[in-house]
């Protein structure tokens, strides 16, 4: 039996280039209409500044009661976005979702605390933001308090609570509630691993008790764990549903088309805005006798080159890496450094024998004065490193994302006196 | 399982239940309100005692402004003090609500853009440490009324309607600024503005009486403040305080069409407030 029907979901937001805000000033407004109302010319140039975007168009689709949904895709894909109109946080632009049963979203840990209140205050401040009765959460406080860990504080402001004991506490009060429906959005990826297993063991109970659940992460591995059924979201389009195992394999095979080299040949086609243009990112092995071939040992190059469009603007890059998964492994930055307006190029060495085996994703970003993001250029490259191995007879899957040569050794450092 | 509960989002449009849900929301609305309340004077050396000193103060201040150095006319038998307290605790009342009210949503936002309920439940629950101001203040008139020779009027038990008809104004005028003020945040820099200019533009400080026969009465009483401050130190002061109960019928029908009107505004706005915070 469907307990969630959606049909023609869409969301439109509107861009607004000129401002920088999110929210506008009257001024903006009054002064727009009065440029409409007295001139056409104005009024076309100032629609053209505005850019409908789609962040999502034309969702379909049911979900059985007790299913667990796992939901994949790149950032910006409209995953966030569907959670917040199934949560009710905002409404669609178009179409229409049925649900049957009480729903609970978890998109944060913690919403609602109040950091002047006490531990035992805010469980039933947020429970009652999370829509649990009072009677519910009188039931479960014991049980709430337990899993969190923090009885010894719960007479404390939670301003005084470390970060994990904040976080613990957020997602205890969560576990607790008891929806038909549980939306949970990407809370595994806060607290200690200890923490991640408990939060991983508690989603599956609320699964096995024949409850449904819709998951977002990046984290495919949870995801294959939990979920029975898959949804996969690309540029703000459901493209495809099913089986998890197929879902993933799919998602991980159309993502790790491998992209090695990106350029464009014009300012004009090239992605960026009026401060900044993207002529090229590539990256490529040091030992150029098989291009496509990086295995562990195999030290990286990446060039990065972009038109800076600003007279002396203030720049530096910062270059973020990530597992498949999504899993930040690095965030390496230049020094800031004043440029003309020109062609500006940056490198960057990966060394051999770091990087495990598997398939990395590459972030830049360029940014100005050290703190403004001026663009950044997601998920923009795309690698594969292979395995290799010497004087092994295991070929288990090597664990862990960087794979060092460390100074580690053996040796024997005292002869047994035996007689 | 619980009974079936089923809910259509659409684009739009509040699902039907909406009051229902808001009934439903109830205890949320309790603990929201208790935790403005409780967290108000955390971490300060004096605590609840600032509830009973901050309404004193003002109010010594403006009795000593407005009686020895203005020195503006009582009504005849109304010790100007007094006047000026009655009119002063009402007031507060109403420009506090209102202004908790129009920045509600603002203040919540981390709620807003996180999870889902009736959205009227944060204006609702900001009244609360307004509400309890008022009540300080007016325990503090109570006991101030026998220093100045003066009774209470037995007229007191009319004060819970003018309590609720100051909270329909606020929420009238609150509601609708509340909703602008997502979108565009010059209100939250116009509202103590318009606070302070009617202070003086109210017969806080006067009487009403001041106004009677004018040429501009009519218009003046069209304020549904008029009615309420007049009236609500009717209740307190009695008879010897002008009050024209004719002007409460306008009183009442303007405040009740205002709140229909940002009700439904808001209503139609509620839904997309994440969008624009």
């Amino acid at each position: 039996m469907p307990v969630i029907v959606a049909e023609n979901i869409s969301k439109k937001y509107i861009i607004d280039h000129q401002r920088k805000s999110g929210s506008s000033g009257l001024r903006d407004v009054v002064s727009e209409t009065v440029d409409k109302l007295f001139s056409r010319k104005e009024a076309q140039d100032d629609f053209s500044e505005k850019e409908e975007f789609w962040a999502l168009k034309d969702i379909n689709f049911s979900i059985d009661q007790g299913d667990r949904i796992g939901i994949v895709g790149h950032n910006g894909a409209g995953k966030s976005t569907l959670l917040k109109i199934l949560s009710r946080i905002t409404e669609p632009s178009t179409g229409q979702i049925k649900i049957e049963g009480r729903i609970a979203s978890l998109l944060e840990v913690g919403t609602g605390f109040h950091p002047e209140l006490t531990g035992r205050e805010n469980i039933f401040l947020n429970g009652a933001i999370l829509g649990m009765a009072k009677s519910e959460i009188r039931e479960s406080f014991d049980a709430i308090v337990d899993f969190a860990g923090v009885e010894k504080f719960l007479d404390t402001p939670v301003k005084r609570y470390s970060s994990g004991m904040y976080v613990r506490l957020g997602f205890a009060i969560a576990a607790h509630l008891n929806p038909e429906i549980l939306i949970v959005d990407e809370v595994l990826a806060v607290g200690d691993t200890e923490f991640q297993k408990k939060c991983l063991g508690k989603m599956r109970d609320v699964s096995e008790s024949g409850r449904t659940l819709i998951f977002v992460s990046h984290n495919l591995t949870a995801i294959q764990a939990l979920c029975n059924k898959s949804f996969y979201f690309e540029k703000g389009r459901l493209i495809d549903q099913g089986e998890t195992t197929h879902i993933v394999t799919n998602y991980l095979s159309k993502v790790s088309h491998k992209s090695l080299d990106k350029h464009w040949d014009t300012i004009e086609s090239a992605p960026g805005n009026d401060q900044v243009r993207v002529k090229r990112f590539k990256l490529f092995p040091e030992y150029q006798d098989d291009l496509n071939h990086i295995d562990v040992r195999t030290p990286i190059n990446f060039q990065f080159e972009f038109w800076n469009l600003v007279e002396g603007a203030n720049l530096n890059l910062s270059m973020h890496l990530y597992t498949f998964t999504g899993e930040c492994i690095f965030n390496v930055g230049t020094q800031s450094e004043s440029f003309p307006k020109g062609l500006v190029t940056g490198t960057c060495e990966l060394p051999g024998n770091f990087l495990n085996d598997g398939s990395y994703v590459v972030s830049m970003m360029i940014v100005k004065d050290t703190s403004t993001v001026l663009y950044n250029m997601e998920e923009a490259l795309v690698f594969d490193i292979e395995d290799y191995r010497e004087n092994v007879t295991w070929y288990g899957k090597w664990p862990g994302y960087i794979r060092p040569q460390l100074n580690f050794s053996i040796r024997q450092t005292e002869h047994v006196v035996n007689d | 399982m619980a009974a079936q509960h089923t809910t259509t989002i659409k684009a739009g449009g509040s699902e039907k239940d909406y009051w229902k849900d808001l009934w439903l929301h109830r205890q949320l609305l309790w603990i929201l309100s208790k935790r403005d309340i409780s967290v108000r004077y955390k971490q300060t050396l004096l605590g609840v005692a600032w509830s009973v000193l901050r309404p004193f103060m003002t109010m010594t201040v403006m009795v000593f402004v407005f009686s020895y150095v203005a020195k503006i006319d009582s009504d005849p038998g109304v010790p100007y003090p007094l006047m000026v307290l009655s009119g002063l605790t009402i007031w507060t009342f109403f420009s506090n609500t209102f202004q908790q009210i129009s920045n509600s949503i603002l203040l919540n936002s981390n709620l807003v853009s996180k999870v889902y309920f009736p959205r009227l439940l944060m204006p609702l629950s900001s009244i609360a440490v307004g509400f309890v101001d008022f009540l300080i203040a007016l325990g503090i008139f109570i006991v101030l009324t026998p220093f100045f020779d003066y009774t209470i009027s037995w007229q007191i038990i009319y004060i819970p309607f003018f309590v609720l008809l100051t909270f329909i104004t606020s929420m009238g005028f609150g509601l609708f600024f509340a909703v602008l003020n997502v979108r565009f945040r010059d209100i939250g820099q116009l509202i103590p503005f318009l606070i302070q200019v009617g202070m003086y533009v109210l017969p806080v400080a006067y009487p009403s009486s001041l106004v009677k026969d004018t040429w501009f009465e009519k218009y003046y009483n069209l304020n549904p403040l008029v009615g309420i401050i007049g009236g609500f130190r009717w209740c307190l002061l009695g008879e010897k305080s002008y009050f024209n109960p004719q002007s409460l019928y306008s009183t009442v029908i303007i405040s009740f069409s205002i709140l229909i009107l940002s009700l439904i505004y808001f209503r139609r706005k509620e839904n997309t407030f994440v969008d624009h915070i």
